[in-house]
């Protein structure tokens, strides 16, 4: 059966889920939103900058946050001289390296959501005067609804799936770094199989049920 | 004296293998990374027998090795392990040997932090000491030892960072991310110094030896490439290369 520790995993990994969900969509919207309306020349860059950590294997990503926010690293020195210490090895730290290793999987739904709605209800709403917040809120948001389910949906299970880099940078600490990827990791070294079991099957069946409500839902949309 | 009967070591090694060269998969337990690159580059020089190395945990391998995995020597991190695997019949009978005891040290990437006799550690002006995965590491469980007997590790206890194995530790604690932690002496270690940073070289004392056993597994029974290997590691070559890294033997 399930141990308090693999519980404290559980719980740990569904908050470090959803901090990176909630900080992904915040940042993901406006960045999505540019890429998506923009005839910038940066366009390409920023568009494979997002997508890098879908081709990129965890070890690098880890590798570099480790180093980037080390001591020596600029992301390191620029948080000591805020009082806010190093990252590696703290909550914190998870959520900055899954904020990055899930962008793609909530800036691309995104940006095909607003891809979509092109530029006719827009022009209509510069007609009707709306300001450009106001279209944003009242027009673009509603168009894009199943884009940002999408988004969320699909940021949050990847983070639940993150491994490698929480490996790397985590450090391994009960209730603070030790999500349950890495939970089940250590009960498999450690040839405790049926607690790995238990969690192992968890993981897959929230995996399935997760995709599987999202695809329902999207045939039901296009019906 | 030495190199003559190093040379016919190799020679009787190399009569009793087959005339043609062969390759071994070799599971090296990741403290013994550095020295086994070395004596596996000597090995095909003498032999002309190519060893493959996978390193990382003990007790990954130990899992990999239960369920199949296409190893045929196997250098472990303790002695524990090949004992289990000899008990459960994976392993050629009689092939278990201890090729090196290891050593811990206490370390830092920066000079002047870790002082000789461990201090550092009552002082604990630190945020993060890094050891290895005590489930699965036996110099994580040796640098637990040590902790219980300097009576700190339940003031200790919430600064530990644990390596998934002694090669991640270290990887911690030379990116600075960890002020200080347990190395082998092996990896901080070489031709007779430390590499770089300060380090306290733990007294043998403080925790049960960390007696390093290979064997020959069952993969590797009718290879004589394996057993060429096994009978290299206890050669004069060997001894000297795992000795330069600071191991006992």
């Amino acid at each position: 059966m399930m141990s308090a520790a693999d519980f404290a995993a559980i719980r740990l990994t569904l908050e470090l889920a959803a901090v990176t969900t909630a900080i992904l969509l915040v940042i993901g919207t406006p960045v999505a939103w540019w890429l998506a309306r923009t005839r910038s020349a940066w366009k390409g860059a920023v568009g494979a900058v997002v997508a890098l950590p879908l081709v990129l294997p965890p070890t690098v990503i880890g590798f570099y946050l480790l180093v980037m926010m080390g001591p020596h690293g600029p992301v390191g020195q620029l948080t000591q001289a805020l009082g806010l210490g190093l990252l590696p090895f703290s909550f914190a730290g998870l959520v900055v390296g899954s904020v990055f290793y899930s962008l793609p999987f909530v800036v691309q739904p995104l940006q095909q959501a607003f891809e979509a709605i092109g530029e006719r209800p827009l022009e209509v709403a510069a007609t009707l005067r709306a300001g450009a917040l106001d279209t944003f809120f009242s027009v673009v948001l509603p168009l894009a609804r199943p884009g940002f389910v999408t988004a969320a949906v699909l940021g949050f299970a990847h983070t639940v799936g993150e491994f490698g880099v929480v490996l790397m940078i985590g450090g391994n600490i009960p209730e603070k770094t030790r999500v349950v990827s890495v939970q089940i990791y250590d009960h498999v070294e450690a040839l405790e199989y049926a607690q790995a079991h238990w969690l192992s099957a968890g993981m897959v069946a929230f995996s399935f049920l997760v995709l599987f409500l999202l695809h329902s839902r999207k045939r039901g949309g296009a019906r | 004296m030495q190199s003559l009967l190093a040379r016919l070591l190799c020679a009787a090694v190399l009569s009793c293998g087959t005339a043609r060269a062969a390759e071994v998969s070799v599971a090296v337990a990741a403290n013994f990374t550095a020295p086994m690159q070395k004596i596996a580059a000597e090995f095909e020089r003498d032999t002309g027998h190519k060893a493959q190395l996978a390193f990382g945990a003990t007790g990954k391998f130990y899992a990999q090795i239960r369920n199949g995995a296409p190893f045929e020597v196997f250098l472990s991190a303790d002695d524990t392990t090949p004992a289990k695997l000899e008990e459960e019949g994976t392993v050629v009978a009689g092939s278990r040997f201890t090729y090196a005891i290891g050593k811990l040290a206490l370390w830092s990437a920066q000079p002047g932090v870790v002082d000789d006799k461990g201090e550092v550690l009552r002082r604990g002006a630190f945020a993060h000491l890094a050891v290895a995965n005590p489930k699965t590491a036996p110099y994580g469980v040796a640098a637990l030892e040590v902790l219980r007997k300097l009576g700190v590790a339940d003031a200790l206890a919430a600064k530990l960072v644990t390596g998934e194995n002694i090669a991640q530790t270290h990887q911690f604690v030379a990116s600075g991310n960890a002020e200080l932690g347990f190395v082998a002496l092996s990896q901080v270690w070489s031709d007779g110094r430390l590499t770089g940073g300060s380090a306290w070289r733990v007294p043998a004392e403080l925790h049960a030896p960390l007696r390093q056993d290979a064997v020959i597994l069952a993969k590797g029974r009718d290879k004589p490439a394996a057993r060429a290997l096994a009978d290299y590691l206890r050669g004069a070559k060997a001894a000297a290369i795992i000795k330069s890294y600071g191991y006992g033997q």
